[in-house]
């Protein structure tokens, strides 16, 4: 089976997020970068598939140059080679357009099943999978947490709302949204970081791809939330936070 | 006159209250416009629910009927929508944001050359140039604006309560109801969904429960929860989790609060760790009293929260645990 996984670089969760002067996006410089983890997940699935059923996963992922970080993580994980679409503009496009990017460099590979974290960890639309099988005309299902290879395709299983799940039977190829939990994320290994390094990471630019760049969905302005409530802060030490809580839970909130 | 389409989603034989705060969303924009609101029921047979959502204000209500449209499927939903749409020409269509929305809609809005804005909080005017979509960003950290530019209709999904539903009106003059049949063959379909079934079963009841301690990604490993424990046991409160804690298996998936899990409203949610992503504030955020002890000031979570401490949970917990101890003696 060959898989390709499209995973995303995103700004790491713990990272300081600060608005840019433009107004219109984060501020960039210093930030520190990492795999969306739904995609970690998704390449989890796939490195297990192969292991199981033999065959080839290439990571897929468009971005700058720092993108190249990332991509070296997932083949230290395991994955076989990647392909990097090369872009400085990924913010300015809109999530048809990116999706068009990744339909266009996975229609080269004809991969027999395509997979992406259910949605990421920055701009939260959770929109791509789909999109890329609409593109490319392939059926799809999405917040996946388990897969099985059948005679006839595959068997998935997927999460529904309020603790419901839902077995689904499609044809390949297809693509998958995976969803977190559905396995452990392994580390890579010391043996898997060098032998990352003689991997093929192939370079491809936006523009070869000759994809349509516009956007019919325009970020303006990014701005703090406004609070819901007003929060009442309780400071100093440990212990004297600690005590303050209890006082207010007992005689404010009456809760205890 | 331009419309406004309204698919709501039914769920468990009733039609879920999302479905009617997507059709306030749409008749605020109604309001900016002047556009009628249709309001779509889809499936095999929907007759149950039309006249119910036929007093709920809206203009028209359109069921859209097939065989082959008796369990969700994307491509059944896509096909059947499309071809209302491409009848309609509706200048927005609004939906529920929920599993199955996301399952399709993004699909169909790219049919018609769009993207979807999903997951909207607000909605917004700007003088000249129509609506504004606010959506969060970096989960929840960051609110966005998003203006659509393009041509076509403007697809838009959305977030579980953050649009008031109006409740029913009686003295409300009923609207219209037709019905649309699509064109559908058997081999469209290319998915073979089976039967909804529940999870391992639920030894953790969290909905009933009057306190809870909730602990999250802060706790950094296994071998820290006894830590979160012991102030619930020194509470007397239920032990719960987001996500994160459930997927790397450190508590049981039935301890999970948010939309994957469970919904609570107990009197006191008392979060550790927890950033407050959305998908855990909307299982929890209708509780009494919210406390939130996390090292970050900007973490999302303090947006909900009455009392809040900003620190170390390695220090805040164990001194909180020892001060209920002291206060209970």
């Amino acid at each position: 089976m060959k898989i390709i996984v499209a995973i995303k670089q995103v700004p790491d969760r713990d990272a300081q997020i600060r608005i840019a002067p433009s107004g219109k996006w984060i501020e960039e410089s210093n930030l520190q970068y990492a795999l969306n983890e739904p995609d970690a997940y998704a390449l989890e699935e796939a490195l297990q598939l192969k292991e199981k059923h033999g065959g080839e996963v290439v990571v897929l992922s468009a971005g700058p140059e720092r993108v190249g970080q990332t991509i070296r993580e997932a083949l230290a994980k395991g994955a076989d080679r990647a392909i990097h679409i090369d872009c400085d503009d990924l913010g300015s496009r809109d999530a048809l357009g990116v999706a068009r990017l990744l339909a266009a460099a996975i229609k080269q590979e004809s991969p027999d099943l395509i997979l992406t974290g259910l949605q990421s960890e920055d701009l939260g639309l959770g929109q791509t999978g789909v999109i890329v099988a609409e593109l490319l005309g392939l059926p799809h299902a999405t917040l996946i947490l388990h897969i099985e290879k059948t005679e006839a395709g595959l068997t998935v299983k997927r999460e529904m709302e309020e603790g419901w799940f839902q077995t689904i039977e499609l044809p390949t190829p297809a693509v998958l949204t995976i969803q977190s939990g559905g396995n452990k994320l392994r580390y890579a290994t010391l043996m898997g970081i060098k032998r990352a390094k003689t991997k093929e990471v192939r370079r491809v630019t936006a523009a070869e791809l000759a994809v349509d760049a516009a956007s019919v969905v325009v970020l303006e302005r990014v701005t703090l939330p406004h609070k819901q409530k007003s929060t009442q802060i309780l400071s100093g030490s440990p212990k004297e936070a600690a005590a303050a809580l209890v006082e207010k839970l007992k005689f404010e909130a009456r809760v205890l | 006159m331009s419309s406004i389409l309204v698919v709501l989603e039914e769920r468990q034989s009733r039609i879920a209250n999302i479905s009617y705060e997507a059709i306030a969303a749409a008749t605020q924009l109604a309001a900016q416009s002047g556009a009628s609101v249709i309001a779509v029921l889809i499936g095999a047979s929907t007759e149950s629910h039309a006249a119910e959502v036929a007093a709920r204000g809206v203009n028209r209500v359109i069921r859209v009927e097939h065989p082959l449209l008796a369990h969700y499927t994307a491509d059944g939903f896509s096909l059947a929508l499309q071809q209302l749409i491409q009848k309609e020409s509706p200048a927005q269509v609004v939906l529920p944001h929920t599993y199955q929305v996301r399952d399709y809609a993004p699909a169909l809005a790219a049919r018609f050359g769009q993207t979807l804005i999903s997951d909207v909080v607000a909605i917004g005017v700007a003088a000249e140039s129509g609506p504004v979509f606010t959506r969060q960003l970096m989960q929840g950290r960051l609110n966005a604006d998003y203006r659509p530019t393009g041509d076509g209709p403007c697809f838009i999904s959305v977030q579980a309560g953050a649009f008031r539903a109006d409740a029913p009106n009686p003295a409300e003059t009923s609207a219209t109801i037709a019905t649309f049949t699509p064109t559908i063959e058997t081999a469209q379909i290319r998915t073979k969904p089976g039967e909804p079934f529940r999870g391992s079963s639920q030894t953790v009841d969290l909905a009933s429960a009057q306190l809870i301690v909730s602990v999250g990604r802060g706790i950094k490993d296994a071998e820290n929860i006894p830590l979160v424990q012991n102030l619930a046991t020194a509470l007397g409160a239920e032990l719960a989790a987001s996500r994160p804690i459930c997927d790397n298996g450190w508590l049981s998936m039935d301890h999970q609060v948010g939309s994957s899990g469970q919904t609570v409203s107990p009197k006191l949610y008392l979060a550790v760790g927890i950033s407050g992503a959305i998908q855990h504030l909307v299982g929890m955020k209708g509780s009494q009293c919210i406390v939130a002890i996390n090292k970050d000031a900007d973490a999302p979570i303090f947006e909900v929260a009455d009392y809040g401490i900003v620190g170390d949970l390695f220090e805040v917990v164990p001194a909180l645990t020892e001060a209920i101890k002291a206060a209970r003696k």
